[in-house]
């Protein structure tokens, strides 16, 4: 049974999330400023695992599986490497079983 | 444009609260959330110690949505591979007026603010206060809004909009940022039927278990929880920001690990995710609380970081409740003497004072330090796991070696020194006693 829980992949966990995603997107990561991070601290704590590094050591970034939480900014020790908004009034995460 | 006596920034517990409060004192109050509908953004473990309704909502658990009351409550400190648990039970709590109750936010927090609604006060959802409005001298006279970029007005804006409160940093009285006092809180639904629920846990409908967990957070800073709704079990762990961005570990693999411990997984055999989610927790306490009243706006509830979190003994809810419905009583006073400036409204943090908010939040003011400290986090759930080990191991036809011998073990075994637990169990009667 250990693999079964270990084996939740994130496409599998998301897809019990409900989401009203936004035209705009509510957070938006500038890479050049990442390129010069050596923590990389949003990939490791983002619950929603959306900071993806690049090769060029860059971050590519997606706002429509966010849970709006706060956790990348915190941690994110780069001025201006993120901008966060909240998404517009009605859209984003929509928690059931909050 | 309809004019208001105050406007209140979020539909949480806390904004339910204080729009009840300002709207049965027959005060015109709008509620603004964000969300599709209120409790729509909102995560927490959980249980909702719901005494502090006793006063607002006459017998509200005829009518509370709730999962089940907990009539047991347990600690448990663990390892990977060993558990101590300290388990209380009593049915009592099964009745009125209860203890606490499992319940889910989407249907909690939409009941609250309908109470609020039903007494006058107005709801609008799907709204996003992005920012506030102040007058020449400063003071706070209202808020912007994304609804077609609408501005509402009032003499008084009470800031329940959460952890994150952008208003509470927009008015300065927040850090942008502070990793160093917030706890992420990654928590699983997990779905199981109602009786199977029941029999494994020894409870029958409608009652309730609550677990809270030190020591299965490895190198993080944090604790676990594990609570049962109706037909679902919540499962989650709550771990320190910086540790855990320093930690390389993500966040669910902590509850992944939690799921398969020994005595953890037979819990959860066959269940199926029913919903991931996070949210962020205020963990500073007392020490690091803002101020609450600036002219014409007052902060509640998490905004102002007044989840009491002992670690991981979280009570979040019940607390912002309590300062919702207080700095409602408060601005209602406020406006009747038309002084809605700081000193105004200075009677929110005094009423405080005297109430549980701010008594058990000063308190208990060194445990979230004790709590996450190293020795509670690394050393002393594997000391105390080992103490218990050889307490209750039978170790014939070897003779026992006895308590002393037990404790230097051990004590030498996790790197603790005697002196350190005499001092950390004063430290303990302090911070608890
Ligand atoms: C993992 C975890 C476990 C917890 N466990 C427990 C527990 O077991 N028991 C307990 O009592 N407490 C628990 N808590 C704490 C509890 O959840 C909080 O203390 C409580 O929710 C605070 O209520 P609030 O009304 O202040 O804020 P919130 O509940 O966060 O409500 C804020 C509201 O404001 C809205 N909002 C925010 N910004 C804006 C804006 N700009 N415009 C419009 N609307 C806005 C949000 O959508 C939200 O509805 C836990 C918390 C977490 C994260
Ligand atoms: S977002 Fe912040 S933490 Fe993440 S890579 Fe960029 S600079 Fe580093
Ligand atoms: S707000 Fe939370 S879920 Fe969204 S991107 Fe940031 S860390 Fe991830």
């Amino acid at each position: 049974m250990n693999n079964r829980w270990q084996g939740v992949s994130f496409t599998d966990r998301l897809a019990t999330v409900d989401y009203r995603v936004g035209e705009r997107a509510h957070i938006v990561v500038d890479s050049d400023v990442c390129r010069s991070c050596t923590t990389k601290a949003c990939v490791t704590a983002c619950p929603a695992n959306l900071f993806a590094p690049t090769a060029e050591g860059g971050i590519l970034f997606n706002y429509e599986d966010c849970f709006e939480c706060g956790t990348c900014y915190m941690v994110c020790n780069n001025d201006g490497a993120i901008t966060w908004t909240y998404p517009d009034g009605g859209f984003g995460v929509v928690f059931h079983r909050g | 444009m309809t004019s208001y006596d105050a406007i209140v920034v979020g539909a949480g517990p806390a904004g339910a609260s204080a729009a009840l409060a300002l709207a049965r004192a027959g005060r015109r109050v709008v509620m603004v959330e964000r969300g599709l509908f209120p409790g729509a953004k909102n995560v927490y473990g959980g249980v909702i110690y719901g005494r502090v309704l006793d006063d607002i909502i006459p017998a509200w658990w005829e009518e509370v949505p709730f999962d089940r009351w907990v009539v047991r409550r347990s600690t448990m400190v663990m390892t990977p591979n060993q558990s101590l648990s300290i388990d209380y039970r009593t049915d009592a709590w099964a009745d009125a007026p209860y203890n606490g109750m499992t319940a889910t936010r989407s249907r909690f927090d939409a009941w609250l603010a309908g109470r609020a609604v039903a007494e006058g006060a107005t709801l609008v959802t799907s709204t996003v206060a992005t920012g506030l409005i102040r007058d020449q001298r400063g003071a706070v006279v209202g808020v912007r809004t994304d609804r077609d970029g609408a501005e509402l007005l009032a003499p008084v804006v009470v800031a329940a909009d959460g952890v994150n409160s952008f208003l509470a940093k927009e008015a300065g009285l927040l850090p942008k940022a502070d990793a160093a006092h917030h706890t992420l809180g990654v928590k699983e639904v997990l779905k199981l039927p109602t009786e199977v629920i029941n029999d494994r846990f020894g409870v029958s409908n409608h009652q309730g278990v609550d677990i809270e967990m030190l020591g299965c957070t490895g190198e993080v800073p944090g604790g676990g929880f594990l609570y049962t709704n109706t037909d679902s079990v919540s499962i989650g762990v709550v771990l320190s920001l910086p540790q855990l961005a320093a930690s390389g570990r993500r966040p669910e693999s902590f509850i992944a690990d939690l799921k398969e411990h020994p005595s953890i997984a037979p819990l959860l055999r066959g269940a199926t995710l029913g919903e991931y989610s996070a949210h962020l927790i205020p963990e500073g306490g007392f020490h690091v609380m803002p101020k609450l009243a600036v002219d014409g706006m007052v902060l509640t509830g998490d905004a102002a970081g007044m989840t009491l979190a002992a670690g991981i003994w979280l009570e979040g809810v019940n607390f912002a409740i309590g300062s919702g419905w207080t700095a409602g009583q408060a601005i209602d006073r406020a406006l009747a003497t038309g002084d809605v400036s700081a000193s105004g409204l200075a009677s929110y943090r005094s009423d405080l004072e005297e109430s549980f908010v701010l008594a058990d939040h000063r308190r208990l003011r060194r445990a979230p330090g004790l709590v996450l400290s190293e020795r509670v986090q690394q050393r002393y759930p594997g000391l105390v796991c080992d103490l218990a080990e050889s307490f209750f191991t039978v170790t014939n036809p070897t003779p026992k070696a006895g308590g002393r011998k037990w404790l230097q073990a051990a004590t030498k075994k996790h790197g603790v020194r005697l002196r350190h637990l005499v001092r950390d169990g004063w430290e303990g009667m302090r911070t608890f006693g």
